[in-house]
């Protein structure tokens, strides 16, 4: 239902040079893994990102105020990661063929619920658990995509809505033995895996006997910086989504799906199957959303039906948006956005906002606390709103064109020296 | 194997060792350090408080929260003090915990076990808090008390009634002061029998999901051992709103007494509804027919407003209690905001004192140490009379309430009165009672973490 | 049979309730082509405005009544109301119960006027974005409006009964030949679907008859014709906002006193408000209207214990099913016009 071409928003030059790339030197310039240059540069930009995230997100020394901003602990860092590959995932539907899903968080919830299951009656190993994930969620996508794909715009959007509520309704109450109900699914000390189950207590879920919860950590001076098994693992996983996401981009699979976007009929008319190429990529962006669930459980063995709600579904199409549909880094910069704010200003209280205005006069701390507190700790919400708002009105491509005004900015600013 | 989900965060923001670590990488394992997840500095230590600041349980997350910057005030010798004067044990001497000042971290559960998860995690991989506390509904408990067992730290369960948190989902690191679904039924069926007969038709509305589930069970399982009949069952969506076409079939279902197993906004809705309907006015077996609440509370009744006059429900306290504990609590707590406490507000100052004396009397802030202290734990002064923290299961036992809404009301907070007072005895259950998971349930083993 | 009555009482009253907000989210559809995600949340505001205005109405000073004590032992602080003051005891204590009729009146140039201020301050901007722009930014407006409401009223459901003349049911069953008793039916549920169904209908004609509807129907079906025809098509979008708005928020006002008002409740109707649209058939106005009393009594229907006995589960997904067998079997719905809204 997004049609894009509709959009008088000026494309920006940068945004339309890595639109048409693919479509302008097809084959020309192939270099390390298949990448073009521009794209190897953006892959090891992002491999940079992802290995050295335990320090770009812990920027402030431990014992500063500013602390509550570091997000380089690795519960967080798993979420930027798996979050950012459902949003990947979507993106590759959604952002090249326009199909708007609005049930996508089920494909991550029934990933989930497959990992979970492996893990309590198979192996504690994440790999098979992830590997099951996928293959379940590639398949219920693709029932799922084959129905829904009969429709379009809107009225595919709604097939997909249904089949997600349907699917969290039902595992809340009526496959309560299935999915645990409302307190989901956890590993317990009476699960007994066919191989390699814990001696005693209960299990952890690990990679050949390494568990994901294992950290190391670097002290130097007040800064502390913690390295993550799992964060690693999901980082590889991460890396290894984006890379296909470019592969797929700049294929002719990838044009053939803007295709679709750009003018069914035409593609119709020609004798291709759009529904193919469309089935296609709802099954790999469900597989993605699978992988993302798999994960979530290999990071954290817990698994409850509200993953599957619409409103789940409905963080993944605005973390896209926000980003920038179509794009590739976009759907990475709006997952990570919305799981910061989420997780780290909904932890700031009065209390901190006392520290940090504690350096004003009485009277004037009082009323900077007053100003501030709705737009934090419980008013988190209200903070990502009007972000919403801001971010829609004043960057129509989302961050990523944030991004490059920023760079482009810059560039003018080294010309003129 | 090191498993070190434990940090020194809270050690180096103590300043212990501020500025000492002088680059050198310091690889840390199992054998280095104290023994345990987040071992707190000298100075300082952090507890982190873990309610729902946005969805449906907003209001009593903020009542929670409110409850928790009071019993910290209290510890760090701040205020009047509170129940720490009425406290059987009188080890806390506001001097904090163990010498060090409590401080501490909030998070948003969201009512969602995954956002409440993540909150966690980051207050013990973040923030080093050695305790988490909070929440405000069982799927929430479960879930975030299955991570603290993982993790190494103790939690003390904020307002969960469902029986799972301490029957089949028990866990050695988790502890419950609130009441729950059994003890509900267990309190409430005498009573009602005495007001309504032993010759009954009842008809459950459940909401559809785990806590219903607990809660229709027990219900059930003590009315129908007083002599009442269950008519029928029905189970509604959590999300429903509008409960009409629930509620219209009950009338002519041969059933005289209804009892809807709902919790928060379902329950406001559900009874309107049913008011609506004139199931209050209405005969059936030429009988008045009556409804039911099983779980009151005075933030939700305030919703249903008239409509929950002269209706029974069980509740774990009430701030018109007259013992000395509730009197001191409602005093700092009504001084300091304005308003009396509710029972969410109640039960999560409790389990931050009770937290704090078991680390006092054990002398360390090791999870084990710390559950071995609470084990077996028999205290009295905070309101609800002489409790036990059982071992078996880390479930406290006390007198129960068993509540009815107000007729006339003095207040908008003087919603409940209180009917009786079930003892203690007639609520207590063994241990693997079926309803509690049987058998098969265990804590298994206290987890140190690191 | 009886039951089957009692939840096609239900159904039409459930029904009403959706079709209304889906009639109001189709004029934003079908004439300005807007995906208007904050639509729940003008339903929600609706509501509220019958929550202030009753706040307004039982504004009160406070007197302290030596005689008796607060919680804390303190001299108790009695609420004196002004209305009784100005008005008199009775005729005070009437004006405060009648406060959600009354809101009917108060809420229709609020929402009017909110629906103004949305359409020329946000959504205009949008008309030529991609639709996931709009959803984005309407989504976003949704969720500050929530807040601003949560702020000030707190999360938990307040409630805002009807006056004590439609408290208490109608014995239906009597005029159709039943026992006494049989079929009671709340007088408030009867008169939300009344109303609804003047609204309705309200609507319809003002669209239909007036030269401004024709006008508007001719803009949803060929904006750009209309515009070449020199006619000022932008002050009538305004205009069918602030309409689609006001729709919205009388719907929302009636709802109060059936369902306590909470600040959620709009995020609530929300998706089921877009099923009922999209069922319906995108841009049409008829279709909404008969997909939400459909739904609304299917859904009563599949509640029913008998039903619920047969297939564990049903109610929880049967508004869901519908809509995909109904989207399977007619590709635009029951009455979509081609080409709206599928590409």
């Amino acid at each position: 239902m997004t049609d894009q071409s509709h959009s008088t928003a000026p494309l920006s030059v940068q945004q339309a040079a890595t639109r048409n790339a693919p479509l302008a030197r097809p084959r020309a310039g192939r270099g390390v893994l298949g990448l073009t240059r521009r794209d190897a540069t953006l892959m090891l930009v992002v491999t940079v990102l992802v290995v050295f995230a335990p320090f770009i997100l812990n920027p402030f020394p431990e014992t500063s105020a500013l602390a509550q901003f570091n997000a380089g602990y690795p519960d967080l860092m798993q979420r930027f990661v798996i979050f950012g590959i459902f949003a990947i995932g979507f993106n590759i539907l959604f952002g090249l063929t326009g199909y708007l899903s609005f049930g996508h968080a089920a494909f991550l919830g029934v990933g989930s619920y497959a990992a979970i299951w492996s893990m309590k009656l198979i192996t504690l190993n994440v790999i098979p658990g992830i590997l099951f994930a996928i293959i379940v969620a590639g398949l219920f996508s693709l029932v799922v995509g084959f129905i829904s794909l009969r429709r379009s715009g809107i009225y595919f959007s709604i097939l997909t809505l249904a089949f997600a509520q349907m699917s969290y309704a039902l595992a809340y109450s009526v496959l309560t033995p299935i999915t645990g109900g409302e307190t989901g699914l956890q590993i317990k000390n009476t699960d007994t895996p066919l191989f390699g189950g814990p001696e005693s207590g209960i299990g952890r879920a690990n990679l050949f006997g390494a568990e994901m919860g294992n950290s190391t950590e670097l002290e130097l001076g007040n800064w502390l910086f913690t390295f993550n098994l799992g964060y690693y693992i999901a980082g590889a996983a991460l890396l290894l989504a984006f890379y296909l996401s470019i592969r797929i981009f700049r294929s002719p699979f990838g044009i053939m799906l803007r295709a679709v976007k750009s003018n069914q009929q035409r593609m119709n008319y020609t004798g291709l199957m759009p529904k193919r190429y469309t089935l296609s990529a709802f099954v790999i962006s469900g597989m993605f959303a699978g992988l993302a669930g798999g994960l979530m459980v290999a990071m954290d063995t817990q698994v409850g039906p509200e993953r599957m709600f619409w409103t789940a579904s409905g963080e993944v199409v605005i973390m896209t948006i926000l980003g920038g549909a179509g794009t590739l880094l976009g759907p990475v910069l709006g997952a990570g956005f919305i799981k910061y704010m989420e997780n780290i200003i909904s932890k700031i209280n009065k209390d901190i906002l006392h520290q940090w205005f504690a350096f004003l006069p009485d009277g004037m701390e009082d009323v900077m606390v007053a100003v501030v507190y709705p737009f934090i700790g419980k008013g988190w919400h209200l903070t990502l709103g009007i972000m919403f708002m801001l971010v829609v009105i004043f960057l129509p491509g989302g961050l990523v064109e944030g991004g490059q005004r920023i760079a482009a900015k810059f560039r003018r600013n080294k010309t003129q020296d | 194997m090191s498993k070190s989900n434990f940090t020194r965060r809270g050690v180096i923001q103590t300043g212990a060792i501020a500025g000492a670590g002088l680059a050198l990488p310091t690889y840390l394992r199992a054998e280095n350090h104290t023994g345990f997840t987040n071992a707190p500095g000298d100075s300082e230590v952090t507890l982190g408080f873990n309610v729902p600041q946005t969805g449906p349980y907003a209001d009593e997350g903020a009542d929670e929260l409110r409850a928790y910057e009071l019993a910290v005030e209290h510890l760090n010798g701040g205020g009047d003090g509170g129940m720490l004067g009425t406290f059987s044990s009188q080890v806390l001497d506001g001097t904090g915990i163990l010498g060090r000042e409590v401080k501490y971290v909030t998070g948003d559960t969201q009512t969602k076990s995954d956002a409440a998860r993540a909150s966690a995690r980051s207050m013990i991989e973040k923030d080093g808090a050695i305790m988490i506390t909070g929440g405000s509904s069982s799927g929430v408990a479960v879930a975030v008390q299955a991570l603290c067992q993982e993790a190494g730290v103790i939690f003390m369960a904020g307002l969960t009634h469902s029986n799972d948190t301490t029957g089949k989902d028990r866990k050695a690191n988790g502890f419950r002061h609130f009441f729950n679904s059994y003890m509900s039924g267990a309190a409430l069926a005498p009573v009602l029998a005495a007001q309504y007969g032993e010759d009954r038709k009842a008809y459950h509305l459940t909401a559809d999901y785990n806590w219903g589930y607990t809660t229709e069970e027990a219900i059930r399982a003590s009315t129908e051992a007083m002599g009442w009949e269950t008519v029928n069952s029905v189970k509604t969506p959590l999300t429903q709103t509008d409960f009409s076409s629930y509620i219209a079939p009950v009338l002519n279902s041969g059933a005289d007494i209804l009892v809807l197993n709902h919790y928060g906004g379902n329950m406001v809705n559900s009874l309107t509804n049913a008011v609506q309907f004139g199931l209050r006015e209405a005969q059936a077996n030429g009988k008045n027919f009556e409804i039911v609440v099983p779980l009151f509370s005075r933030l939700m009744a305030r919703g249903a407003g008239e409509n929950i006059k002269g209706i029974f429900g069980s509740t774990n306290w009430h701030w018109s209690l007259q013992d000395e504990g509730s009197q001191a609590f409602v005093r700092s707590f009504g001084t300091k905001y304005g308003f009396p406490p509710s029972q969410a507000a109640h039960t999560c100052y409790v389990q931050t004192l009770l937290y704090a004396d078991a680390v006092t009397r054990a002398g360390s802030f090791a999870p084990c140490a710390v559950a071995e202290a609470l084990e077996g734990f028999e205290f009295d002064g905070l309101g609800n009379g002489k409790t036990l923290y059982r071992a078996e299961d880390h479930q406290c036992f006390k007198d129960v309430l068993v509540v009815r809404g107000k007729e006339n009301p003095e207040s908008e907070f003087d919603l409940l009165e209180v009917v009786e007072v079930t003892p203690v005895d007639q609520v207590i259950y063994e241990p693997d009672h079926p309803q509690m998971g049987g058998a098969d349930a265990s804590l298994g083993e206290c987890n140190n973490g690191a | 049979m009886d039951q089957i009555i009692v939840q096609i009482l239900n159904g039409l009253d459930k029904g009403s309730a959706y079709a209304l907000i889906a009639l109001g989210l189709t004029l934003i559809f079908g004439t300005l082509g807007v995906v208007n995600f904050a639509h729940g949340a003008l339903f929600m505001l609706g509501s509220f405005c019958a929550v202030i205005l009753s706040r307004i109405l039982s504004a009160s000073h406070k007197v302290v009544d030596p005689d008796r004590t607060d919680f804390l032992g303190n001299p108790l602080e009695v609420d004196v109301f002004y209305v009784q003051d100005w008005f008199g005891e009775a005729a005070g204590a009437a004006i405060m119960e009648w406060a959600v009729p009354l809101a009917i009146l108060f809420s229709i140039p609020v929402m009017i006027g909110v629906g103004f201020a949305m359409e020329r301050g946000l959504i205009k901007h949008f008309y030529k974005r991609p639709h996931a722009d709009q959803i984005l930014v309407t989504f976003g407006l949704a969720i500050v409006l929530q807040e601003i409401i949560k702020y000030f009223f707190g999360a938990n459901p307040i409630q805002t009964p009807a006056p004590d003349a439609f408290r208490g049911s109608l014995d239906f069953g009597v005029f159709l030949g039943y026992d006494p008793l049989t079929i009671m039916y709340p007088y408030w549920r009867l008169v939300y679907f009344f109303f609804s169904a003047l609204i309705i209908a309200g609507v319809f004609a003002f669209l239909q008859f007036t030269t401004f509807g024709m006008v508007v129907r001719a803009g949803m079906a060929d904006r750009e014709t209309v515009g070449l025809l020199g006619i000022d098509i932008d002050k009538r979008f305004t205009f069918m906002f602030g309409l689609a708005a006001a729709v919205a928020g009388v719907a929302g006002v009636m709802y109060a006193p059936i369902v306590a008002p909470n600040y959620h409740m709009g995020m609530d109707f929300l998706v089921l408000s877009f099923v009922v649209v999209v069922v319906g058939g995108m841009g049409s106005l008829p279709g909404a209207v008969a997909a939400g009393f459909l739904l609304g009594i299917l859904e009563s229907f599949a509640s029913m214990p008998t039903v619920v006995d047969v297939l564990p589960g049903i109610n929880q997904i049967i508004i869901y099913l519908v809509a995909i067998v109904i989207l399977l079997t007619r590709p635009r719905g029951l009455m979509g016009r081609k080409g709206v809204m599928e590409d």
